[in-house]
């Protein structure tokens, strides 16, 4: 109940169109995924710090939030804090004019949620803004989004947010094997583009989909979509920040505010969306997206973000035949073989016959002979020997790889880890300096438990570095523990993978998915069709139920509807009776009938039926002897109150509704006031509650009902004979 | 001068995120940018145009490094460099006839502190290269006696003289900065007007009747045909769309809305159409020194089909399009590959750019150049300000326009590299 009253007054300042025009565009980059897919490297280096293409993915994001016209980027660090802040500090962006980046420290926030609410109370954000994590790459133009969400906020308040969401092909198999992620459905309004049904984890579902059928009574049409990829990237209005405090339970950005907001109807918040056609956005979510991306970068499908135009940093990258990407002062051997789509960093070493193929290499890397490198991510200052063997791998700094070992597909080896002489690393492991922590569950529902010891960074730090917080002697100490691990003068653990996960490790791995799986995926998918068409030839097992269920809750829903008018037009008018025993001003009256009408899910028409009745109720029970006292009565409280009724009477609609209603006071409740009908008629009539119009469509609307319906009609026939001419008159 | 520097940073970030569209305004800009450098850069009492060339070269080799596509920033640089030059010649000149001629011996034995045996030698090789350079078309045209600049191209010259004689000094080198102002104002305005100045040539090139063919888009092409119009003269144009920006769509909107008899057709049907054409009238990047010309990509297919049909090929560039270095120096990046959106839609082609099957190398490749080279045998003529130029007449033009000292300009930029 908080929210609407917290942004009530905002919204009012927000709506002045100087006022909008005045505050810069700002953004929210939170620079923490609160996920631990990244591990084990994000134990040593945030997530946004990683090099995506040699270059640190907040680059990507500032960037382009800088070339979309974003003045105000707040930095929300939580994870290694100080590590994004210095870097920050000591970044191009500092110096840049109109572009001012701000960080935001947090060591206790565990969620989305937690960071936002954080901001919220920090108080900075005093317009819309954008709403992205440090990991999202894209080149769209924010001009038309914005402006289409400013639009829509001026017509309707209630659209607090614009979901940014990119056309992908439609097939569960792609995306798995381009991002990794799960199937994502949406249902969308197809005019009004807003979103409707929000779905990620399609695959839990086993191939079913469940719709509120109330989304089919309150619009005309719907969408499905399983084509499209979300973007990641939100504009946002700020009563989201407010919407976020009030609901302290909300986490995850989209599992549960999004999904929070579609299924609560009673604020009637709306997410709406926005496709983009041509350019390019996406959100690096684990290490395949980080593949795919990568690629695409190198492919230019991210222009202008690509090496050799935005970055060239200290020293600049030229672009060669066939997407390979080098920068100067790299000694390429004669008779290595550098194959297509490569980036070598600077002072990079390639001795002979070596293959680089599909790969990224980072500065300063020492590479030597007879090395196969196919489809990995080398990051800089590694040393390769000969002879060694990289297949779909993630090598991070300072790694040295001995002569002759070779990493199989899926390999992650985390900072400073020393591969012994010929030891052959095993498929999808991840090696580290540091220990596996003991708390192992990254289960989907676990996943907020261990969030917390991840982003609690110290937390985490602590239960890591203990064993090795010293120097040498545990060093020496953990030397000896790897000798066996990982060959003859290796240093790093193997991480365990326990055994639930090791079937999941391939989704979410750089290697390409293996054959096997992928037939694996295909095959389910072609179950899942004949299920569906089982399904399509014998309705009688499921079919039959549904239609059944849906009418029984039809019928309830009936009742509880008739229950919840007269329920709120008890409330409505002990409401009004309150509000005239103690004076309170009008505006305040409306105030608390909407949050009633909001409660009980009403309409304004429901609304000025309410009032009315309450109004007459008053009337009569007011002292009075005869009809004319009565009638005064009746034009006292009405002049008094004309205000509260008036603002719930936009349209003719709802005078109509009104009318309406009075002859239902007539005929039930307060009989006494039916000889009275015409003149009240014509009283509000004169008041100018009521409408000409209003009046005729009642009256026309009353022409083919039944002759005991007609009561009222005929007896404000003079009356209505007036206003004719009277219209008459006036052509 | 904070705020200068705040300037060429704000510039170089335009640069760099490609936010300038088009040849001219990337001139204009540079040009301003650099009148501002000049006009804040405090300059010494000795060597004045020294400390003027280096604050220029400085600023010029970031901003070349911050989009090498745009060889127009280069050449604007250079410009400007050619600029500081001729006015501390034309300066040292008037002072010397003002001083007499004692003074020019007075140079040889004179022991000034920055007239090094170092200095002096480069100067001696500046001069040489002047002698050895041929007369400028303008010089042999104006009938200056050449051979008096000659020993003073340097600006050791001008120290001496400088130190001889204080009290002019001082309104020396005010007076450098100002001509220098004077003449970058011109050349923005030149650069400002040089769509006038080529349109103006255009009823002497387009007769009644004839069919003009050209792709893509450039102003220059659209004032030029519109500059023909408005001269009575009827014809017709056929504009290629120019794939895969499509911004011949564009001009042919443009030259409707001026009332130009027009045809769309597509990049490939060029060929088919080529016979019906009387002229092919294109725009260009930039025109290189050997008279090749860079021009949005498809162009080089115009010319060929061109000179198939032997049909004449007109290229319009400004005089800020010209480059003084050839297509085959190693700094000379041709081409700008950008983003394949503008080819595929993503969404469609997405489960082609999959990385998870197989090897994890997509067989699809998308590549989007954006120009094009013409070689200067494809190209019958260039229209510029100064009126047409065969391809061969280029390097002449560049000689008008540049002083051969500032190719060094490049090279620094690629010691560095």
């Amino acid at each position: 109940m908080g929210a609407p009253k917290k942004s009530a007054p905002k919204t009012s300042s927000s709506d002045d169109p100087e006022e909008l025009a005045r505050v810069p565009l700002q953004a929210v980059l939170l620079a923490d995924s609160f996920t631990t897919k990244f591990r084990p490297i994000t134990l040593e280096r945030p997530k946004v710090l990683l090099p995506l293409v040699n270059v640190p993915m907040i680059e990507y994001a500032l960037a382009w939030l800088e070339s979309a016209g974003v003045e105000e980027v707040f930095v929300f660090c939580c994870a290694h804090a100080k590590q994004v802040t210095t870097y920050i500090e000591n970044s191009q962006w500092r110096s840049q004019p109109n572009f001012t980046v701000t960080t935001i420290e947090s060591h206790n926030s565990i969620s989305a949620g937690d960071a936002l609410r954080l901001i919220y109370e920090r108080n900075v954000i005093h317009g819309d803004f954008v709403l992205i994590s440090g990991d999202t790459l894209s080149n769209m133009s924010l001009v038309r989004a914005l402006q289409d969400h400013k639009d829509r906020r001026k017509k309707d308040s209630n659209a607090v947010m614009t979901m940014i969401i990119k056309h992908s092909k439609p097939s569960s198999a792609t995306h798995q094997s381009r991002l990794g992620t799960e199937e994502l459905f949406m249902a969308i309004d197809p005019t009004t583009k807003q979103l409707l049904y929000y779905e990620e984890n399609a695959n839990h579902l086993k191939g079913t989909l469940s719709l509120d059928k109330m989304l089919l009574v309150d619009n005309s049409s719907i969408t499905l979509h399983n084509d499209m990829q979300d973007c990641y990237i939100d504009i946002c209005s700020p009563e989201v920040l407010s919407l976020f405090t009030d609901n302290f339970d909300y986490q995850h950005l989209r599992r549960h505010f999004v999904k929070g907001l579609l299924v609560d109807d009673i604020m009637g918040y709306k997410i709406l969306t926005h496709e983009i056609h041509s350019s390019y956005a996406a959100r690096i979510d684990n290490y395949r997206s980080y593949d795919t991306i990568s690629k695409d970068i190198i492919q230019r499908w991210t222009y202008p973000l690509v090496p050799d135009v935005l970055f060239p940093g200290d020293s600049p990258t030229r672009l060669d035949r066939q997407g390979m990407y080098c920068a100067s002062e790299i000694q390429l051997s004669r008779s290595a073989k550098v194959g297509p789509l490569i980036v070598i960093g600077s002072s990079t070493v390639v001795g002979s016959n070596t293959t680089v193929v599909n790969s990224v290499i980072g500065k300063g890397c020492i590479i030597g002979s007879n090395v196969l490198i196919e489809g990995s991510y080398v990051w800089d200052n590694v040393v390769i020997e000969d002879g060694c063997e990289l297949r779909h791998a993630i090598v991070c700094d300072g790694v040295i790889m001995k002569s002759g070992s070779r990493l199989e597909p899926g390999v992650v080896l985390s900072f400073k880890v020393v591969i012994g002489p010929n030891f052959v690393v095993p498929p999808y492991s991840k090696v580290s300096l540091h220990q596996q922590p003991t708390v192992e569950d990254s289960d989907e529902e676990l996943e907020y438990a261990e969030n917390s010891s991840d982003t609690i960074h110290s937390s985490t730090r602590g239960q890591v570095d203990k064993p090795n917080g010293g120097s040498s002697s545990d060093l020496s100490e953990m030397q000896q523990q790897s000798i066996p691990e990982l060959g003859l003068g290796g240093m790093g653990y193997i991480w365990s993978i326990c055994e639930g996960c090791h079937e999941e490790e391939w989704k979410h791995s750089v290697a390409p998915i293996p054959p096997e799986k992928l037939t694996e995926i295909t095959r389910a998918i072609e179950d899942d069709l004949d299920l569906a068409n089982m399904d399509r030839n014998a309705p009688a097992s499921s079919g039959e139920l549904k239609p059944d269920t849906q009418v029984d809750s039809e019928d309830d829903e009936n009742e509880d509807s008739r229950d919840d008018s007269t329920y709120f037009e008890k409330e409505v008018e002990a409401t009004f009776l309150r509000a005239v025993n103690e004076n309170i001003k009008v505006d305040h009256v409306i105030l608390e009938v909407n949050s009633l009408r909001l409660s009980y899910n009403m309409q304004s028409v429901d609304c000025a039926g309410a009032i009315f009745y309450s109004m007459m109720r008053l009337a009569s029970q007011l002292s009075h002897s005869t009809a004319s006292e009565l009638y005064k009565n009746v034009g006292s409280v009405v002049s008094k109150w004309q205000k509260l009724l008036k603002s719930y009477l936009p349209g003719k609609d709802e005078e109509i509704e009104v009318i309406l209603k009075f002859e239902e006071i007539c005929l039930e409740s307060v009989k006494e006031l039916s000889p009275l009908f015409t003149q009240i008629l014509h009283f509000l009539y004169d008041k100018e509650i009521l409408s000409e119009e209003a009046i005729q469509d009642w009256e026309t609307e009353k022409a083919d009902a039944d002759e005991s319906d007609k009561v009222f009609v005929k007896q404000a026939e003079k009356f209505l004979q007036w206003l004719r001419e009277a219209s008459e008159e006036e052509e | 001068m904070p705020d200068v520097q705040s300037l060429v940073n704000e510039f170089i970030l335009k640069l760099k995120k490609r936010k300038i569209e088009g040849s001219q305004a990337t001139a204009r800009q540079t040009a301003v940018l650099l009148r501002s450098v000049i006009s804040q850069q405090r300059i010494p009492y000795t060597s004045q145009a020294a400390a003027l060339i280096d604050a220029v070269r400085a600023v010029g080799e970031q901003l070349i490094a911050a989009n090498p596509i745009e060889l127009a920033v280069g050449n604007i640089v250079r410009r400007v460099l050619h600029i500081i030059r001729e006015e501390d010649l034309s300066l040292t000149t008037a002072a010397i006839e003002g001083l007499n001629v004692s003074s020019v011996s007075d140079d040889d034995g004179d022991t000034d502190k920055d007239d090094t045996p170092g200095l002096s030698a480069a100067a001696l090789a500046a001069a040489a290269r002047s002698t050895l350079r041929p007369p400028s078309l303008q010089t042999l045209l104006e009938d200056l006696p050449d051979s008096s600049a000659i020993p003073h191209t340097s600006s050791s010259g001008g120290d001496s003289d400088g130190k001889s004689k204080s009290a002019d000094k001082s309104t020396r080198s005010r007076k450098l900065k100002h001509d220098v102002i004077e003449a970058i104002n011109e050349l923005i305005q030149d650069i400002d007007t040089c769509h006038d100045q080529i349109a103006e040539q255009a009823v002497e090139h387009i007769h009644h009747n004839e069919v003009i063919l050209t792709l893509g888009s450039s102003k220059t092409v659209l004032e030029f045909l519109c500059a023909a119009k408005e001269k009575k003269r009827s014809f017709r144009v056929f504009v290629a769309e120019g794939a895969p920006r499509y911004q011949g769509h564009l001009l042919a909107k443009e030259l409707v809305a001026r009332g130009l008899q027009t045809t769309l057709i597509t990049d490939s049907a060029v060929f088919a159409m080529i016979s019906r054409v009387n002229m092919v009238i294109v725009g260009a990047h930039v025109v290189m020194a050997n008279g090749g010309v860079i021009a949005p990509v498809g162009l080089n297919m115009v010319a060929l089909a061109a000179q198939r049909h032997a049909v004449p090929f007109v290229v319009l560039a400004g005089c800020h399009k010209l480059c003084p270095l050839y297509p085959h120096n190693p700094e000379v990046l041709l081409n700008e590959l950008r983003s394949p959106s503008e080819l595929l839609d993503f969404g469609e082609f997405s489960d082609c750019m999959d990385f998870g099957y197989g090897t994890g190398t997509p067989l699809l490749h998308v590549v989007n150049p954006t120009f094009d080279y013409v070689p200067p045998k494809l190209v019958s003529l260039f229209i510029t300000e100064t009126g047409g130029h065969d391809p061969s007449y280029m390097y002449r033009l560049i000689a008008d326009y540049y002083s051969a000292d500032d190719l060094v300009l490049q090279r620094k930029v690629a010691s560095v590299k």
